[in-house]
């Protein structure tokens, strides 16, 4: 079981020594310094291209209000996209409408980058419908999260204002998303993924059935898809598609690129703050849950399917649902990648997995912060480093303070607000249609299992992960409309909630760090974190966790 | 002005991620290898007959068979079976697939061939799953099983990263066994 440890150790250790020049280029390019002639000339074109709009600092009401209107504009955008595709150019293989219900909840799920897919790509979507608004939102939705991160970080740095969203929207789109995308895209293409825009082809077999083989425009999409935390297929399956994801070294290069952004999220954060040490320290606590994680998912996943059990067959790792050119361990690798940053993409079939591996990528989406989404993975858990900070002062009877902000009730009153927010949604979502025909008519699988189809599908919404043990018959009205919301108000809030912290902590005087403050650099406040997630995801969400995958591991022979 | 900001950022963004990116993408591929881009089609006395990464369907005694499909093989709608360590359907399919290999306790089935794959498309088996049917296609042949044997380890592939796990693509193997042992009623 080479593989277990070789391909993990790969992708983790590799994309971590890439990240830090990464994290270097996207403070440059995200935070350029007034000195930088090249990126002040970036600058003059991004003013250009926006207007007048893109001119003042902003503080978080105008920063907020600039993101709302340009997120509202570009779901209508999309939602008459969709509705209107069958009377639209570039659609070779003549896609019919779709539903208003499955237009919302597509249209919500990919401007909130969530990629949740209630439809299947290659029989739902015409080919300008993939490229110009789903493709589109997956260019720049990571670049609004990656600007709301650099704002906060603007705003805690003790800058006169926050920024300016149009240019930072322009600045990750532009100078981070599109260059990683392109080289992406070349080297997918190179290595096996269609890229054309001829329909689908006719094949006749060997044994003289007709076949008909989806193909389009499949490396541009997916190299986005894979880089931007989106994680929305081109083909229904995914990445488990053999042409979406044809070989090892595909699979190896779009695994990386689900957490090498988000991973050097956290050095751009460390180098606005001008503070190296606390973003050492947030990694080291990411890369320790990530890899433990991994370890229990791996561990887990390697146990035959229970299914077999008596019958004359082989007894191998679990393979349903999974490719054979991949394996398992290059699957348990993506899976729970693909679940602690919010990509939601898939190399494997989650509802397949053994009921305890299933358990691990709820418990990633429940945390959502190990890297997370680009930039709001990040805020994410800076939220959680504001609830430890306060705790630590609590312990030692001081005043808490982070990096010169006096942190009090008010503001971590808003923290927990966010967090808990979180469980609110996936629990009350799941409670709601777990009692009643909503979710319970739509489930594939039976017993237990069935109630974990109902809890991932909202706990993948809420986390904006996408996601999903796909058996779920979840292209329904309920659904559709439920699922919608809830990404909404899980993409939204917890944006505008940290910028309104930022806010109330700006206003206030600049606090001393003095030698009896908890430094958020040393090993104390890393514990102190980690507890303080452990216990935040562990308390909320135990009890569903008992009800569904663990209660099925149970139940197995 | 957020509203003049938005109609002229997301013009800008489409214009360049949804058309230049998509183009340059598009001329690359098509330029330097075009037989990916359009989807590794293979041809046969000038006719397609399939994709090299997309399983089609085989039934017949005389080919290798590829996994279970839970999209029926169809290229244009993949699928998982996404059923659950739990399901009884999933023991009731296996036990479908173990009358069909003819598997029993001294011979057991390959998972793999009682598995489903995610997409319901998977062009690959192990070798060991492939000499596994070399029995069965041996003899509705009427051919050597160490023949048969010899053209699927022609066929195969080492997957990168893997130790050691060896793969032949079904499709390519069919035709390299009508190839070796021609059929008197071609697709018979």
């Amino acid at each position: 079981m080479i593989d277990s440890i070789l391909i993990p150790a790969l992708v983790i250790g590799g994309t971590a020594l890439l990240s830090v020049p990464l994290g270097s280029w996207l403070a440059r390019a995200m935070d350029p310094a007034p000195a930088d002639a090249a990126m002040a000339r970036a600058t003059g074109l991004f003013t250009a291209i926006a207007g007048p709009a893109a001119r003042p600092g902003q503080d978080w009401k105008a920063y907020a209000l600039a993101l709302l209107a340009f997120n509202a504009l570009a779901f209508l955008f999309v939602f008459a996209l969709l509705m209107l595709q069958q009377h639209l150019p570039l659609n070779p293989d003549a896609k019919g409408p779709l539903t208003w219900d499955l237009a919302f909840n597509t249209a919500a799920s990919f401007v909130t980058n969530t990629n949740l897919q209630h439809y299947s790509g290659e029989q739902a979507m015409s080919y300008l419908s993939q490229i110009a608004a789903l493709m589109w939102l997956q260019f720049v939705t990571p670049a609004v999260g990656l600007a709301v991160l650099v704002a906060l970080a603007r705003g805690l740095a003790g800058r006169p204002d926050l920024g300016n969203f149009w240019l930072d929207l322009q600045r990750a789109t532009f100078l981070v998303m599109l260059p990683l995308a392109i080289l992406w895209a070349v080297a997918l293409v190179l290595l096996g993924v269609p890229m054309t825009l001829q329909g689908a082809a006719t094949a006749t077999t060997l044994e003289g059935a007709e076949q008909l083989i989806a193909r389009g425009p499949v490396a541009a999409f997916v190299a986005i898809k894979q880089l931007g935390t989106n994680g929305g297929g081109w083909f229904g399956p995914n990445s488990t598609h053999p042409l979406e994801n044809p070989g090892m070294w595909t699979n190896l290069l779009q695994t990386v690129a689900i957490i090498l952004v988000p991973m050097a999220c956290v050095w751009m954060f460390g180098r606005i703050l001008g503070r190296p040490k606390h973003a050492r320290l947030i990694f080291v606590v990411m890369l320790g849950l990530l890899v433990t994680k991994l370890g229990l998912a791996m561990w887990a996943e390697a146990a035959p399917t229970a299914a077999f059990t008596g019958l004359p067959i082989t007894t191998e790792a679990n393979l349903e649902g999974k490719e054979m050119r991949l394996g398992g361990a290059a699957s348990v690798t993506w899976a729970v990648l693909t679940t602690s940053t919010s990509n939601g993409s898939v190399n494997a079939m989650m509802d397949s997995l053994n009921p305890l591996t299933g358990l691990v990528p709820m418990v990633d989406m429940w945390l959502n912060a190990t890297f997370g989404g680009i930039g709001v993975g990040l805020v994410n858990m800076w939220l959680y480093i504001l609830v430890a900070v306060f705790l630590g002062g609590m312990l030692i009877g001081r005043t808490p303070t982070y990096i010169g902000h006096r942190i009090e009730a008010r503001e971590v009153r808003l923290a927990i607000l966010a967090l808990a927010l979180h469980g609110v949604l996936i629990l009350g979502g799941t409670a709601l249609f777990a009692a009643s025909d909503w979710g319970a008519a739509t489930t594939s699988n039976p017993g237990p299992h069935g109630f974990s189809q109902i809890l991932y599908e909202f706990t993948s919404s809420s986390a904006n992960n996408g996601s999903g043990f796909e058996g779920l018959g979840d292209n329904t009205v309920p659904w559709n409309v439920a699922t919608g919301l809830v990404m909404l108000l899980g993409r939204y809030l917890p944006i505008l909630i940290p910028l309104a912290i930022v806010g109330l902590l700006t206003a206030k005087p600049r606090a001393a760090e003095t030698e009896g403050t908890l430094s958020p650099d040393g090993a104390t406040f890393g514990g102190l974190l980690t507890v303080t997630l452990l216990i935040f995801g562990a308390l909320t969400f135990l009890p569903a966790a008992v009800l569904g995958p663990v209660a099925e591991q149970l139940a197995q022979p | 002005m957020s509203i003049a900001a938005s109609f002229r950022t997301i013009t800008a963004t489409l214009l360049v991620c949804s058309g230049l990116y998509t183009g340059l993408v598009l001329a690359v591929g098509q330029a330097l290898v075009p037989d990916i881009a359009d989807g590794q089609l293979v041809e046969r006395d000038g006719k397609v007959v399939g994709s090299r990464q997309v399983a089609q369907k085989f039934e017949a005694p005389h080919y290798l068979w590829p996994r279970p499909s839970a999209a029926d093989y169809n290229g244009a709608a993949a699928s998982g079976s996404n059923k659950s360590a739990t399901n009884p359907e999933l023991t009731e399919r296996a036990r479908a697939e173990i009358a069909r290999h003819g598997a029993t306790p001294a011979r057991p089935l390959p998972a793999e061939l009682a598995t489903t794959s995610g997409a319901g498309l998977d062009p690959h088996l192990s070798l060991p799953a492939a000499l596994y049917q070399a029995p069965r296609i041996a003899a509705a042949r009427g051919v050597a099983v160490a023949d048969v044997e010899k053209v699927m380890a022609g066929q195969t592939t080492m997957l990168p990263l893997a130790s050691g796990t060896r793969l032949v693509n079904v499709l390519e193997t069919n035709l390299a066994l009508d190839a070796a042992f021609p059929l008197k009623k071609p697709g018979g």
